[in-house]
């Protein structure tokens, strides 16, 4: 299996606050990668990292062998123009904590959105694919619905289908059910499941062990901005061998 | 104090909890403050009836051929004034906000020379700048004497217009500040540009703080076309002080003046309300009901209030 995402020394700094110190990991391709840990570990930065929807620092920052943001020619590097990496982003879907639907379009408008605009897909065309996904995530029903008038996990289910519709190699979930109504929280780790199940690799900062458990291929505990135990779920969250690791997950386990 | 009263429109009412039946607190205060302001109102209306305005010139010049024109040209350069108000606020915005330090400094130094001076001033400085500028020339295209190029209709618009872009410039930067961010990233992480991102995504949602606030500057803008009539430009308010010095009733003039602009006020703002009910999509679960919807539900509701049930219009 090659590597879809690989980081090496990646740093990142906000003003004065080193956020990121030096994250080393690999992501296969196909496999259900989680990131948990406490809250400021950097987990939802070093996501954002990975669309440029943040700058690195310093290492590197490969997606799919490419690296994200910088072209290299030689031994200097060319930074990359936001046409540039707005092509690259098409590949990469990204599903956010606060949802970020568009609020002035109804659902099936939302998922034809980037499909219509960025692909030039005839609106025909991507009406009939952005139902077919809504059905996927068990809202055929709700096409014609406002963001405002679904409930939060409805709200990210579509969000997730708009992030579909692009056809990404590469899914990006920035704590999906972390915003959601505990009753809420299972519909959208079911389609997630679902989605993990259909090959397609998925990096998810959670802190739905449950789900990290039963899907993830990987995890990585963070903390303060360095991996600290990484490894099957299964084998860190019930056997973790750090110090750090172990006080974390007795307190959300 | 209010009863609740049950909703469920039943035939029987349901055999629930009693009713309260109350007799309601007695407001003496209101019934006396409505007395004194309708007796003032009575009295204001009587001294204008006793006055000395001959109030049937009104009717007779309403809809004379010169105020017609006048109207016209009002219309004219509110529409012309505000459209350069708004590409020009759009365009003052979008520098203002941009990474560039030298196009947001330009921007804040025009906002800050526009709203800092009256507009009636940068009108007649507009109109006096023959002694800056003896001539205007656009190289082979246009070349002329000042006072030639700077007709009044000119100098209206551009007064006008460039004084209007610094106000919608803040209004503008207001609409694009209340987009929440996620939703420009939601739009980047889906591989849109800027520009898209802008015109798709940030400005649709803007609209809706910012249209509110240009419906004002509309209704501002016709207003404020009168002072054009400093500066020789027969509009509305020139042409019915010209008719008035002529036909001898130049106060009647005014008032008929003042009929008219209520009139297109009026008219505007009725537009304004259908253009924020449209860029209201999508933002609350059911629309705001129109006036004609509401009068349709206050005629329900008094010809039902007779009725004990009492019908939820």
């Amino acid at each position: 299996m090659t590597a879809m995402v690989k980081a090496e020394g990646v740093h990142k700094s906000f003003g004065p606050v080193e956020v990121l110190k030096g994250i080393d990991l690999e992501v296969k391709s196909g496999e259900v990668f989680c990131l948990i840990g406490p809250s400021g570990s950097g987990k939802s930065t070093f996501l954002r990292c990975i669309n440029h929807l943040e700058k690195i620092n310093a290492g590197r920052l490969y997606v799919d062998g490419e690296l994200v943001g910088y072209r290299q020619k030689g031994d200097k590097l060319y930074e990359l123009k936001d046409s540039e990496v707005a092509v690259k982003r098409r590949d990469i879907g990204m599903v956010f904590q606060r949802f970020n639907l568009f609020p002035h379009m109804t659902a099936v408008e939302n998922v034809m959105e980037a499909p219509v605009q960025v692909k030039g897909v005839s609106r025909g065309q991507a009406r009939q694919r952005a139902l077919e996904l809504l059905d996927r995530v068990g809202l055929a029903d709700k096409a014609g619905s406002y963001p405002s008038q679904l409930s939060g996990g409805q709200q990210q289910r579509v969000a997730i289908a708009r992030a579909l519709a692009m056809d990404p190699k590469l899914m990006l979930f920035d704590e999906p059910t972390s915003a959601l109504d505990p009753e809420l929280v299972g519909d959208v780790l079911d389609v997630m499941r679902d989605l993990a199940e259909s090959g397609m690799t998925m990096i998810v900062v959670t802190h739905e062990m449950g789900f990290a458990r039963e899907v993830g291929d990987s995890l990585v505990f963070m903390d303060g901005g360095v991996v600290v135990e990484s490894g099957h779920p299964r084998e860190v969250l019930t056997n973790p061998q750090h110090e750090r690791t172990k006080s974390f997950l007795s307190k959300v386990l | 104090m209010t009863v609740d009263i049950d909703k469920t429109t039943g035939d029987t009412p349901p055999a629930g909890p009693e009713a309260i039946k109350a007799i309601p607190v007695r407001h003496y205060g209101r019934y006396i403050s409505a007395v004194v302001a309708i007796a003032l109102l009575v009295g204001v209306v009587y001294a204008f009836s006793q006055g000395k305005i001959n109030w049937g010139a009104i009717p007779d010049y309403f809809f004379d051929d010169r105020i017609l024109d006048g109207v016209g040209k009002t219309l004219l350069l509110t529409v012309l004034s505000m459209l350069i108000g708004i590409v020009g606020g759009v365009m003052l915005a979008v520098m203002r906000l941009s990474k560039n330090p030298v196009t947001s400094s330009i921007a804040w130094f025009y906002i800050w020379f526009f709203r800092g001076t009256p507009v009636l001033v940068q009108l007649i400085v507009w109109f006096n700048l023959g002694l800056v500028f003896e001539y205007i020339n656009l190289g082979p295209f246009y070349k002329d004497e000042w006072s030639d190029f700077m007709t009044p209709f000119l100098t209206a618009l551009l007064g006008l217009g460039l004084n209007e872009a610094a106000y919608m410039a803040e209004i503008c930067r207001a609409g694009l500040l209340s987009v929440d961010e996620g939703q420009t990233e939601a739009s980047h992480a889906l591989g849109m540009s800027h520009a898209k991102t802008l015109r798709r995504i940030v400005i649709p949602q803007a609209m809706r703080v910012i249209v509110p606030p240009t419906g004002n500057e509309v209704i501002n803008m016709l207003k404020t076309t009168s002072l054009v009539s400093v500066v020789q430009y027969p509009e509305l308010l020139r042409a019915a002080q010209d008719i008035g010095q002529t036909s001898g009733a130049p106060a009647e003039m005014l008032f008929l003046a003042a009929a008219w602009y209520l009139l297109m006020t009026s008219i505007f703002s009725i537009g304004q309300y259908y253009l924020e009910r449209y860029y209201a999509r999508g933002s609350s679960h059911s629309l705001p009901a129109t006036p004609l919807q509401k009068i349709k539900a206050n005629v329900l509701s008094l010809s039902s209030r007779s009725k004990p049930t009492g019908g939820t219009a």
